[in-house]
């Protein structure tokens, strides 16, 4: 685990298209999963054998997907390589490959969907650019569907909104399926399902390191904050990011959600059996598999009677609530089965349900109920890290752009230095951290150390012009991933922390002397 | 995978950790730090005892937070940070300490 070697990129000037070098990235690829892990989440557990079964398998599969899911039928046939992609994806300005242009690396797919699903491409494939499916393509799928981290900015610029990550997650859904799967994600999805977190932290080990957490607050503040877990009747359930309970800077904004509950006085507490609000499901394209995940918070929210749910410092894990709870499980409006109909039934209607940890403390401070010291945050000048997910796959609020605005009041309301990094680098058009969609791992750093390339050129701005030393997020894989990265190209690692983070230096609990 | 410690093999899964927790000794302790760039010392030790005493009443490895503080207690409040133990284990005591310490890589978004 030595550090690899590989070359940093150096910060340009001007931002421009990158030269390209083919094959730069060709030997990237993340781990396989080993058949224990696989057969622990009903997919098959390594590649058939025989190539030709292999190969039907993946057109099956395929042709499941395409009658399934209109979107990705629509997004195979529907791009004309207008090349308005090309230069919008963190890898490919990193990396300097052009098959991680989205529109080519779409094209890996693509050139396979018209060999076996359009006529002119099983007619006369090579006037159409179609490709027969063999085990060099599988190969390329899997090191190339692992170097995009579904973070959709290219799909921000494209004239025909294609979704690029539903065509990568298709791809991660076919190779699951014929044994073909990722070892990191696949085995946090194991944990989960077995453990209740992406961690594998048991509930001992939980309640353990929570009333730690009391005790550390108690000595800091003088303030008896509390860190419930499992107490039936509560108001609120939160469901947060395991990293929350055990990484650093996560954990620094769990302490400010306990604050912020204390202060506001209302009742909270989390749950050991849903004690995950991440949902790598997504990742892989599965909906089986995120249905699954997600049930578990239904399953708490119903045995602990809480009248509201509450999302924490998750940038994925909010795009899953945000927008798919409501059919997943019922959470929200849509479900109609006894469950769902139940839940809605304790759920209290005045209340938006899901509700992101952002909104609910905003809403409190336009209330007034919480007060800050904000010369508290006087040491930091701020920026803020916009989280792929949060920012083009959901809304906080009740207005567009909510997901932009109200992290951005958090930290207004909370600290007086807030700078934003250049704008065509921030809100919709952020650059993903790098590290998302499931590549969060070691064996990837390469990829990722070069995917946060352009954040970190425009980081590098603010930090030069306006002396910038806390880059403030909501994302727990940008919280890792930064950490990680921030050295190799001369920052501190500590430069990067959450929202209630900072929330949690400047909020009065009352009692203070 | 697999290493050789002494003449003995122990499995390990692709980034060198040990599949079998029963496997652990010194020497292969020494070896896995070897393999890291990292002469143990006896800091080094523990936090690796710390580590795996914490494992065996858990079943996990301690939050980082939770690291800090048993060291700190221990050996003073200027080594009860990460800072510390990142001058320890440069890669990040959660992957580095653990994978020497004999116990699964942490997994999540961490």
């Amino acid at each position: 685990m030595a550090a690899p070697e590989f070359e940093i990129p150096k910060f340009r000037e001007f931002p421009t298209v990158p030269p390209i070098r083919e094959g730069a990235m060709a030997h990237s690829k993340p781990y396989v999963a080993s058949d224990k892990i696989q057969e622990a989440l009903g997919f098959q557990g390594k590649l058939d054998e025989d190539w030709q079964v292999t190969h039907d398998k993946v057109i099956a599969k395929f042709g499941e997907l395409l009658g399934k899911y209109r979107s990705l039928k629509v997004f195979m046939d529907s791009c004309v390589h207008c090349g308005s992609c090309t230069d919008k994806c963190h890898y490919f300005i990193g990396t300097n490959d052009p098959k991680n242009m989205p529109v080519a690396r779409q094209e890996l797919m693509r050139s396979v969907y018209r060999r076996y699903f359009t006529l002119p491409g099983k007619l006369f494939p090579k006037l159409v650019g179609a490709r027969d499916l063999t085990k060099d393509v599988l190969d390329e799928w899997f090191s190339y569907f692992w170097q995009c981290s579904e973070c959709r900015r290219c799909s921000v610029f494209c004239p025909y909104g294609i979704d690029t990550a539903e065509v990568t997650m298709a791809a991660r859904h076919i190779l699951d399926t014929v044994g073909y799967g990722q070892k990191y994600s696949n085995e946090i999805l194991g944990k989960v399902n077995k453990i209740g977190n992406n961690l594998g932290l048991p509930g001992p080990a939980l309640e353990d390191t929570l009333a730690g957490l009391e005790e550390d607050v108690k000595e800091d503040t003088g303030v008896a904050v509390r860190y419930p877990l499992d107490e039936q009747g509560a108001e609120v359930l939160l469901v947060t990011p395991s990293a929350d309970f055990f990484a650093e800077p996560h954990i620094e904004s769990l302490i400010g959600y306990g604050k912020v509950f204390h202060a506001a006085g209302i009742s909270w507490t989390l749950s050991s059996y849903a004690s995950e609000a991440g949902n790598f499901g997504l990742f892989n394209g599965s909906y089986e598999m995120m249905r699954k995940v997600a049930l578990r918070i239904r399953q708490a929210a119903l045995e602990l009677g809480v009248k509201r749910i509450v999302v924490g410092e998750c940038g994925h894990a909010w795009r899953v609530a945000y927008a798919f709870w409501n059919t997943l499980t019922g959470l929200g409006a849509g479900g109609h089965d006894p469950f769902s109909i139940e839940l809605q039934k304790q759920l209290d209607p005045k209340y938006k349900q899901p509700s992101h940890i952002c909104e609910f403390t905003w809403d409190l401070i336009q209330q007034g109920r919480l007060k800050f010291d904000k010369e508290a945050n006087d040491h930091r000048i701020i920026t803020f890290h916009d989280s792929c997910n949060v920012a083009r796959a959901s809304r906080m609020g009740d207005r567009p752009g909510g997901q932009f605005d109200i992290p951005r009041a958090i930290i207004k309301a909370v600290a007086n230095k807030f700078v934003d990094m250049d704008e065509a680098t921030i809100r919709e058009a952020t650059f993903c951290c790098g590290g998302g969609g499931g590549v969060l791992t070691d064996e990837l750093l390469e990829m990722r150390v070069k995917g946060a390339f352009p954040r970190m050129e425009a980081l590098k701005h603010v930090v030069d012009k306006h002396g910038v030393n806390f880059m403030a997020t909501i994302c727990a894989i940008c919280k890792a991933q930064f950490t990680k990265v921030l050295p190799y190209y001369g920052f501190n690692m500590r430069l990067v922390g959450g929202v209630h983070q900072l929330v949690s230096t400047a909020i009065r609990l009352g009692g203070e002397q | 995978m697999a290493i050789e410690v002494n003449g003995k093999t122990y499995e390990t899964d692709e980034e060198g950790y040990l599949i079998n927790l029963s496997d652990w000794n010194e020497e292969v302790a020494n070896y896995l730090a070897q393999q890291e760039g990292i002469t143990m010392t006896e800091q080094h030790w523990e936090v690796i005892n710390f580590l795996r005493d914490y494992y065996n009443e858990f079943q996990i490895a301690p939050a980082v937070r939770v690291l800090t503080k048993a060291i700190g207690k221990k050996l003073g409040p200027e080594k009860g940070n990460s800072q510390y133990l990142y001058e320890l284990f440069p890669y990040g005591p959660a992957k580095q300490a653990c994978k020497i310490a004999g116990l699964p890589k942490p997994t999540g978004c961490v």
